[in-house]
């Protein structure tokens, strides 16, 4: 019987069968953030030694601002998450890209872009939306401190082996509708305990069809389906895009690693054990209404009754959800009136996001009363669009054009205080609307970055398809 | 490195919704409170319990919501949380689990887990106990009427839960993981003590794919 990509991947990086299950993996790629402080602080007591500098990488993602005013360090009031991390990359020696350096951005944006996610390879982080980057055949998972501190110490992470699923996507995905309209339609119909348990396999001739910075925001999401691992075969899209990266292979070992990696999808009589086939053709524009990703529906829709709630729990988590989302069941989601929209994060802050984002508002205004915010998702990111004179259509609109870094998706840096306000209604391109996600109070509409757009120009939950483009 | 977890004898507080996040366990933003922190598990002068669930326990004045079970004198000193479905889902946070930790709860019971969040509970020593939703609904019950004088009994030796009115409940836990309770293994000390293995591994794989090892090149 053939393998999965997943085994495939797997079996290359067990260094021990632990038993029961679970294996002791080596890891290629060890990406590091700024809350890591606490795993340092344990390495550093202990006195153990950082085994492989040359495959950790860190930046200060969660933590800085991308207010201009920050200035240079990325924060008005001193970072001391920064500055920590900062600390321990001079002491143990290994690549920081630093709030000043031109590939800063968030880490999972800039782990694709510098050619550190790599087809084959494990990549592993303390954040769990690192199953982004398994969108180029890796096997790519967020992990907590505890995990963290025994891949610093000894490159390797005991992990239990999960079962596979693949999620075949075919037909084709409507106009306007996008790949993040995609994941969370798919959130929404599997749950977010959908796929507890199991690596994830998109595949398809919508998955094939996708760029590669769609892939990537459809395997972002795979933690909010419950998956730990969401990965997609790699194909002469990935090479395309991985090829001339700065940590990509090159010359002799560029050719031997694409024929290697060639190898690596899923054999056709390989098993998955669970198997599940959508129509995308199925998909409109998506708007989550509630406090987890899964209460999300299409924005021709309403609001959900408490219908086909099966027990106690399920009854006091939908009424607690629909009390703080402050809407009525059985009402149009179109028209809700917002505060705010914010576009960023490393679901959707990459360039063909913001060049989307950017053709729906150019030539509108953002409606009275609502603020609006972009986040790019790196430096690059944001060079490439100002290169394209997307800053300007979004200014010009009366966007604020910030810096790169998570921003308000983690609602850690300065923007809720300076751009956003406790308990405001916002549509948001990020992935969670858990309560509070993104500061006090805050109700966070998930949804693309053009749909977000269309919500800023309207001042209201808006169907995108609805708005007439204005050329210029 | 954890405390060793063999038998845990103590109330339970029971808090049936499914899908409770880890931002919910420990906020990012956690509503302001005299000496507060700034959330992410850093510390004002409240303590890592102060903020557990503080989104949930403290109004906008940051003053405490007496409807809210971890606010109710009946369940203090509870180490048992009963919750429902997809336990810790979300962020990887695990401040999550200190914050529950610090309160004083060792044992999560609920018909399933969040994966980062169950592996971040076995790295500090509290066992995520998974149950149907049947025995979750009727030990909920039990512990709400009981409070935290209630004694459940979290035999983790037998793999059996006892209940205040005495039934007694198997459950189950992967072998790997309840060794590692049991005896509160360090787990960085094993993995170095094998140390060999990482290297042989990594002398192969250096050959078989050395475009992973820039300095290789």
């Amino acid at each position: 019987m053939g393998a999965t990509l997943f085994d495939k991947i797997w079996c290359r990086h067990e260094v021990t069968d632990l038993g029961d299950g679970f294996s002791l993996l080596f890891v290629d790629r060890h990406l590091v953030n700024d809350m890591a402080g606490r795993g340092f602080l344990t390495l550093n007591k202990r006195e153990l030694p950082l085994r492989n500098p040359e495959l950790t990488f860190a930046t200060a993602d969660h933590t800085v601002s991308t207010l201009w005013s920050a200035g240079p360090d990325r924060s008005a009031t001193g970072n001391p998450y920064a500055a920590n991390l900062r600390g321990n990359a001079a002491k143990h020696g290994f690549r920081l890209f630093d709030t000043d350096d031109p590939n800063f951005g968030i880490i999972h944006v800039i782990a694709a872009e510098q050619g550190l996610a790599l087809p084959g390879t494990t990549i592993a982080c303390g954040d769990s939306h690192t199953c982004t980057l398994g969108a180029v055949g890796a096997i790519a998972w967020g992990l907590g401190q505890s995990d963290l501190v025994h891949i610093l110490a000894t490159q390797t992470s005991a992990q239990r082996k999960p079962e596979t699923m693949r999620i075949t996507i075919d037909g084709s995905l409507p106009e306007t509708v996008t790949p993040k309209d995609l994941i969370l339609f798919l959130v929404a119909r599997l749950g977010v305990a959908g796929a507890t348990g199991y690596a994830v396999e998109f595949a398809g001739s919508v998955i094939r069809g996708l760029s590669m910075e769609g892939r990537f925001t459809v395997c972002n999401m795979a933690v909010e389906l419950g998956a730990r691992f969401g990965l997609i075969a790699p194909d002469e899209i990935t090479f395309e895009y991985l090829k001339g990266l700065p940590y990509a292979p090159s010359g002799d070992l560029w050719e031997a690693a694409v024929a290697d990696w060639r190898g690596l999808e899923s054999d056709e009589d390989a098993r998955f054990d669970s198997e599940l086939t959508i129509d995308a053709s199925e998909v409109e524009p998506q708007i989550s209404w509630g406090t987890n990703p899964a209460q999300t529906i299409g924005v021709g829709g309403v609001v959900p009754g408490p219908d086909d709630l099966d027990s106690e729990s399920a009854e006091a988590t939908y009424r607690a959800a629909i009390e703080y989302s402050g809407l009525q069941a059985g009402a149009a989601i179109a028209g809700t009136p917002i505060d705010m929209v914010f576009i960023g994060s490393c679901t959707n802050a990459r360039l063909s996001d913001l060049r989307a984002a950017a053709s729906v508002i150019r030539g509108h205004t953002v409606a009275a009363g609502v603020t609006a915010w972009v986040a790019p998702g790196s430096e690059r990111v944001r060079r490439a669009a100002e290169a394209e004179g997307l800053d300007h259509i979004f200014k010009a609109a009366g966007f604020g054009w910030g810096h790169s870094g998570c921003s308000m998706c983690a609602g850690a840096g300065d923007e809720m205080r300076e751009v956003g306000q406790p308990g405001q209604r916002i549509v948001s391109t990020t992935n969670r609307n858990f309560v509070g996600r993104q500061g006090p109070r805050t109700r966070t509409h998930l949804a693309s970055p053009p749909m977000a757009a269309a919500a800023a120009i309207k001042g209201a939950i808006t169907d995108v398809r609805t708005l007439e483009p204005i050329d210029g | 490195m954890a405390e060793p977890f063999t038998v845990l004898r103590g109330g339970a507080i029971p808090l049936l919704r499914n899908n409770i996040d880890t931002d919910t366990l420990s906020p990012g933003s956690p509503p302001p409170r005299k000496g507060g922190g700034s959330g992410f598990g850093e510390r004002g002068s409240t303590t890592l319990a102060d903020d557990l669930f503080a989104n949930w326990r403290y109004d906008t004045e940051g003053e405490a919501r007496p409807d809210f079970v971890f606010n109710q004198t009946r369940f203090q000193g509870a180490r048992i949380l009963i919750s429902g479905s997809n336990f810790g889902c979300g962020s990887s946070r695990e401040s999550a689990v200190w914050m529950l930790a610090a309160w004083g709860i060792r044992c999560v019971i609920a018909p399933s887990f969040a994966e980062i969040f169950s592996g971040n509970c076995f790295a500090n020593g509290l066992l995520p106990m998974t149950l149907d939703n049947e025995a979750v609904e009727s030990l909920a019950d039990e512990a709400d009427q009981k409070g935290a004088a209630g004694e459940f009994i979290v035999d983790l030796e037998r793999c059996e839960l006892t209940a205040p009115s005495g039934r007694v409940r198997p459950f189950a836990i992967s072998a790997f993981r309840r060794r590692g309770l049991l005896a509160g293994l360090d787990e960085i000390s094993l993995t170095l003590e094998g140390a060999e293995a990482i290297d042989r591994f990594v002398a192969k794989a250096r050959m078989a794919t050395p475009w992973l090892y820039p300095e290789a090149a």
